[in-house]
């Protein structure tokens, strides 16, 4: 899943002080899992922005709502004349969640309340860890099912580096060396004499670098 | 003896003697003297002079500037290249800007993360890895094409190493690392800084067995202590670094002002034990910031006078 993080609270403010009516707005899906941007998150973000408008002498007007998710036309008809009588919208949703309503409603201001920090997983309550980077095409088939680009800080194909040392990586202690894991892996699987297998070079025209990335279904 | 670059270092590795390489890091400056004083001092005692590239991640002159610096007072450079910061365009074209200037030697690395350097805030780019690196050279020389399949009208001729780090974990996939890097192509390797002989000895047990010391010329590396400081500070903060307990004791039991005599020892005596390890065909040298010892190093290790060819 995607998983964000709220921007600190003074860039947050610094972006909505100037409007006069300001809608704080979640996407439940997603960003509700890590507890940065859900309905319920919109909800506090809009107390505090509210308290913190008092205390500053500012008289905006701050209502709250969500929607299930903001990156798909349907979930929006619930709130749509919440939307549409908007002046300015501070989205709790990932960088395409905002996209898409600054897309949608296109002469609505429509802010960003956190940064889309990685897809990751939750390995358990409360923690989030990066694990995919969308480089379109997946290589977990010749890597043990760990994958190099997102967990490797030097996305090696044919690691570890030199820089390996008991099971962590060389920028910090706390990072696990993603190669330990691959070659940890491929043992427990039997496949150890697979390392020596040359990944050849990347065709990274298939990640960000070609340009952005669509497909279409025909079908539909 | 058949030689496909005009390298020295092929040349000497070839004939079945001992190389021996030192290294020189380039100048935070515009003006390059400093690399060109650094060769200077080891010239007469080495057979070939990596120049760094970034080393650390902190930003310096060019690795290809400084060899070609180099390559004007008749030295033969190693340009060592990392894939930290380049992308297979500008290597390749590195690589055949570094021809033209006649450097036909080249270390392929994979290079320091950005984090330990000036500029942790930078984006990398890794997008060839270290023995992709290896593969392109060879792939350039050998069959005078670029990774694109375009031919290379002049082809380059570069005698190809790659670093091998005996010390880094998991220690079960080091020698078959070795062995993946001979199989993309590189001709000599340079190691890590031995400290931990027998962690070393064991390695190199590992590598004959598979017989990989007659498929690629390896290289000690050494580098002396300068102090007991320096001696933990690697211990603690270098990764992929094995300095054993013992060595910061024989350290710490001379006084201050001795303690880097006894680091050269200490750096002589380990290319002495080496040399009687099957397989070694070289020492890589590299005193940090402290080029002025090569010379004393090398003619105490019984490694002086260098080979002369006509």
């Amino acid at each position: 899943m995607i998983v964000g993080e709220q921007k600190p609270f003074e860039e947050i403010w610094d972006m909505v002080k100037g409007h006069k009516k300001l809608t704080v707005f979640g996407c439940n899906t997603c960003v509700a899992v890590c507890h940065q941007g859900g309905n319920k998150e919109a909800e506090i973000l809009a107390s505090l922005l509210k308290m913190h408008a008092v205390q500053e002498g500012n008289d905006i007007e701050i209502i709250d709502g969500g929607i299930e998710r903001q990156c798909e036309h349907e979930f929006f008809e619930s709130s749509r004349e919440m939307l549409e009588n908007s002046e300015a919208v501070l989205s709790l949703a990932c960088g395409i969640g905002v996209q898409f309503m600054a897309t949608k409603y296109e002469k609505t201001p429509i802010y960003p309340a956190l940064n889309t920090t990685f897809l990751g997983d939750v390995p358990e309550t409360g923690v989030f860890t990066e694990k995919c980077q969308a480089c379109g095409d997946c290589v977990l088939g010749v890597t043990g099912g760990v994958c190099p680009v997102s967990r490797c800080c030097k996305r090696l194909f044919n690691g570890p580096c030199g820089g390996s040392s008991k099971g962590k990586c060389e920028i910090s202690k706390d990072l696990d060396c993603a190669w330990q894991l691959v070659v940890d892996r491929m043992e427990a699987l039997g496949k150890l004499d697979d390392y020596e297998k040359v990944t050849p070079i990347k065709d990274w025209s298939k990640d960000r670098a070609g340009g952005p990335r669509s497909f279409k279904l025909e079908d539909f | 003896m058949e030689l496909h670059t005009g390298s020295k270092l092929e040349k000497v590795l070839k004939s079945g003697q001992l190389g021996v390489t030192s290294e020189c890091g380039p100048p935070r400056s515009s003006d390059a003297s400093g690399v060109v004083e650094k060769g200077k001092l080891i010239k007469d005692h080495v057979d070939s002079i990596n120049v760094t590239d970034n080393q650390t991640s902190v930003t310096r002159i060019c690795s290809l500037a400084a060899c070609v610096h180099l390559k004007h007072i008749g030295l033969d450079p190693v340009l060592q290249m990392v894939v930290r910061d380049r992308n297979r365009i500008a290597l390749q074209s590195d690589l055949l800007g570094a021809a033209s200037f006649g450097i036909q030697n080249v270390l392929c690395l994979s290079g320091d993360h950005q984090s330990f350097g000036d500029n942790p805030q930078a984006q990398n780019v890794f997008d060839l890895d270290s023995m992709q690196l290896v593969q392109t050279v060879r792939h350039m020389c050998d069959d005078g094409k670029f990774i694109s399949g375009d031919d290379i009208k002049v082809p380059p001729k570069f005698f190809v190493g790659a670093a091998a780090n005996p010390f880094a974990d998991p220690f079960n996939i080091r020698v078959p690392r070795l062995a993946k890097k001979i199989a993309c192509g590189a001709e000599f390797i340079q190691t890590q800084c031995i400290y931990n002989i027998p962690k070393f000895e064991k390695w190199m047990e590992g590598v004959r067995e598979r017989g990989l010391h007659e498929k690629v010329y390896i290289m000690a590396g050494i580098t002396p202590m300068r102090s007991l400081g320096m001696a933990k500070y690697m211990k603690r903060a270098v990764p992929g670094m094995d300095v054993p307990d013992e060595l910061i004791n024989r350290l710490a039991g001379v006084e201050k002002n001795k303690q880097a005599e006894e680091g050269v020892k200490f750096a002589v005596e380990t290319i002495q034990r080496l040399k009687e390890i099957e397989g070694i065909s070289g020492f890589h040298i590299m005193a940090i910031e402290w080029e002025e010892k090569v010379p004393e190093i090398v003619e105490a290790a019984g490694l002086y006078p260098r080979p002369v060819f006509d």
